[in-house]
């Protein structure tokens, strides 16, 4: 029980950052579906500094994990923004590239630094077991993750950021009508790019809660196995809105820790339902959501457009 | 006055030729950045060895049959970036082709390995598995305008995990590969009519590869020449307008998911029947043949024809990353670099928009020097 409890709390995280990521992001009129993608650069720069500072403070690990994981996403949400702010490009497009390249890039580096380093390891796998140590705070049974805490600091500050600065408001004007918000002198380029940004912050630090969340080691090969895809679906089910988004992810987080820990559970083991429809769930749930809930949908109206000052 | 006479540039076709050339050139240098960060000792010789592929065998029979081995993988992924051109020339991005084509993987070789069907029974529960993942997203879009992006998103994993579950009861004792077709059920190998002869008896050779080219030329020409294809453009064009105009938009929608998910799935038939490859149930990951697709159609200028040409080059470049000393080098260079020739396509829009204003930027100059011309002539006489 205890398990699943810790579970569904870090695949929550998980998804509750990403998310509020796509957030930003669509909020500001760029739809990031390169967040798959973004979460395989954080999770591949967070690998990296843990596995570089084995034998640091544990504090250090921490900020230092979650801080270069939300660089690495940062940097890489700048092909989404150069492409789909000033060049106009297909977003589905850019962010279905990004995606690949994400994952054909992070194994092409992991395994270049694997042989440089063992010329016979040509695996694409990075080892954290000893930092990954300095994540986690026992409570008897529980192991408390710090990136529990991270999730929820995002929550509130998303929140209040959104609704409650002037940055946040206008923000959103640039998603809802950009047209208008250029004309009262809102940069609508300047609050795109600030979208897409922190989208790469969060998911980048998303990343690396997930590849952390169960295991010690992590194949890159895999990408992230449509995490990102999953944190799409959480936004949608939380129509835009932190608050919601927050409870969207613990539901789903909840179905994907069930697939973990299921056979744990005599009741559900007896059940005989194989792992994989628990995998399924999250995805037919947001689908059957998706179509009583689309018709009044609460998107952000300009986004996946490109702003075009011309058009004013 | 003479008329001007059209600059090259300014035609459609050679823009996007050399749109396409553009984004090949600059993802293989890309690609040749990262080599020669890895080694520069290598990474001349390694983007030649990607380049040439197949040519990297001495003998011309051996060079034959593995040019097969790259046709054979290049007839699914045609299928998987038609089904994604066909919907894009209706509005609609198909990036559900990676699930439709999971779908159809199922269906035939569930069809194939446990219920021991003949070929073309496989083939057509492929074409309508992958037409019934395209139908969902459709009616969803038409009926309660869900994004046909997110649904497709969905329905590729969903679509992943279900095809994993129904195969499990056909897969190898020791492995998590399916049972092979060829001691299984051969019945169900797509027939070759003699084509393995032209490849050195490649018998993974069938005619998925001529059908794949047909089934493009067909698309060409509704898209261009029946009024279904007409009506089908102009609901793309237009959603509201072609509803005006008496066209059931929702119908068309809907139809072209139909027909979307049918190519996809008939690609994955193309691929499994031929028992090329055997489906992993426990993969984790969509398979990057639909993703792929994406890279084929827009480096293929939206064009179906251009399309094919695309396909057999990404799959030229995948499958020559096999032949990377992995010693050295990892093979998925070569889909980092069709990554990066997918990114770029996105610029291609702006590309031809750029090169469409210096055009007429170009003409209006001379237009304007030889009227000034003309009036100066005109004064001194």
């Amino acid at each position: 029980m205890i398990l699943l409890i810790q579970y569904t709390l870090i695949f929550a995280s998980v998804l509750t950052l990403v998310a509020l990521g796509g957030c930003f992001s669509e909020h500001s009129g760029v739809i990031n579906l390169g967040l798959e993608g973004t979460m395989v650069m954080g999770a591949l720069g967070g690998a990296l500094t843990l596995k570089a500072l084995t034998g640091a403070p544990y504090i250090v690990i921490v900020l230092a994990a979650i801080l270069v994981s939300a660089l690495s996403g940062l940097l890489y949400t700048v092909l989404l923004g150069v492409a789909s702010i000033h060049f106009k490009a297909d977003q589905t497009l850019v962010g279905t590239a990004m995606n690949i390249l994400a994952t054909a890039a992070a194994t092409v580096m992991v395994k270049a630094i694997n042989m440089a380093e063992n010329p016979d390891n040509v695996s694409a796998t990075i080892q954290y077991v000893n930092s990954k140590r300095a994540l986690i705070v026992r409570i008897g049974n529980f192991e408390f993750n710090w990136f529990m805490l991270v999730a929820v600091i995002a929550l509130i500050c998303s929140y209040v950021l959104l609704y409650k600065t002037r940055f946040g408001l206008r923000l959103m004007a640039c998603g809802e009508n950009p047209q208008a918000a250029d004309s009262v002198g809102i940069n609508v380029f300047k609050m795109r790019w600030a979208g897409v940004l922190i989208s790469g912050i969060l998911g980048g630090i998303g990343g690396i809660v997930y590849i952390t969340a169960g295991v010690s080691e992590w194949k890159f090969e895999t990408g992230v196995a449509g995490f990102g895809f999953l944190a799409l679906a959480v936004m949608i089910f939380g129509q835009w809105k932190p608050t919601n988004i927050g409870l969207a992810a613990l539901l789903f987080g909840f179905f994907r820790a069930l697939s973990n820990v299921y056979s744990g559970f005599p009741f559900l083991a007896a059940l005989k339902i194989p792992g994989t429809i628990y995998n399924m769930m999250p995805y037919i749930i947001s689908l059957i959501v998706l179509a009583f809930t689309s018709k009044n949908s609460r998107a952000p109206k300009a986004e996946g457009i490109p702003y075009d000052k011309s058009t004013r | 006055m003479k008329t001007q006479k059209e600059s090259i540039f300014k035609n459609a076709g050679f823009q996007s030729i050399l749109a396409a050339i553009l984004c090949i050139v600059i993802g293989l240098f890309i690609g040749f950045l990262v080599l020669l960060a890895i080694n520069p000792a290598g990474a001349g010789e390694a983007i030649v060895t990607i380049m040439r592929n197949f040519l990297n065998y001495p003998t011309r029979p051996a060079q034959m049959k593995y040019l097969g081995n790259t046709l054979v993988k290049t007839a699914p992924l045609l299928m998987c970036a038609l089904s994604i051109n066909f919907c894009y020339k209706v509005g609609l991005f198909n990036i559900g082709a990676a699930g439709q084509y999971v779908a159809g993987a199922g269906a035939c070789l569930y069809a194939a390995l446990a219920l021991e069907l003949p070929w073309y029974i496989c083939l057509l529960c492929a074409m309508v598995a992958g037409g019934i993942f395209g139908t969902i997203v459709g009616f969803l879009k038409a009926y309660a305008n869900v994004n046909e992006v997110i649904a497709g998103i969905m329905l590729n994993w969903i679509g992943l995990y279900l095809v994993n579950m129904l195969l499990a009861g056909v897969k190898e004792q020791a492995s998590p590969y399916t049972f092979n077709l060829s001691s299984t059920n051969t019945a169900a190998i797509l027939p070759t009519l003699g084509l393995e002869k032209f490849f050195s008896n490649n018998k993974y050779v069938t005619i998925a590869v001529p059908l794949s080219i047909l089934i493009a030329i067909v698309l060409y020409i509704i898209l261009t020449k029946t009024k279904f294809g007409y009506e089908l453009q102009a609901t793309g064009f237009n959603k509201d307008a072609a509803k005006y105009a008496g066209m059931n938009e929702k119908r068309n929608m809907i139809l072209t998911l139909m027909i979307g998910g049918a190519l996809a799935g008939t690609g994955a038939a193309f691929l499994y029947l031929t028992g090329f490859e055997q489906w992993q149930t426990t993969a984790s990951s969509v398979p990057s043949m639909g993703f792929n697709g994406i890279a084929a159609t827009f480096l293929g200028g939206l064009h179906p024809i251009g399309t094919i040409f695309a396909s057999y080059f990404i799959q030229h470049i995948t499958s020559g990353g096999a032949y990377l000393d992995k010693a050295i080098y990892p093979s998925q260079i070569s889909e980092l670099i069709s990554a990066i020739i997918i990114y770029l396509c996105g610029f291609v829009l702006f590309f031809k928009f750029a090169m469409n204003k210096r055009v007429d930027a170009a003409q209006e100059r001379r237009k304007a020097a030889a009227e000034n011309a003309a009036a100066k002539g005109g004064e001194s006489k």
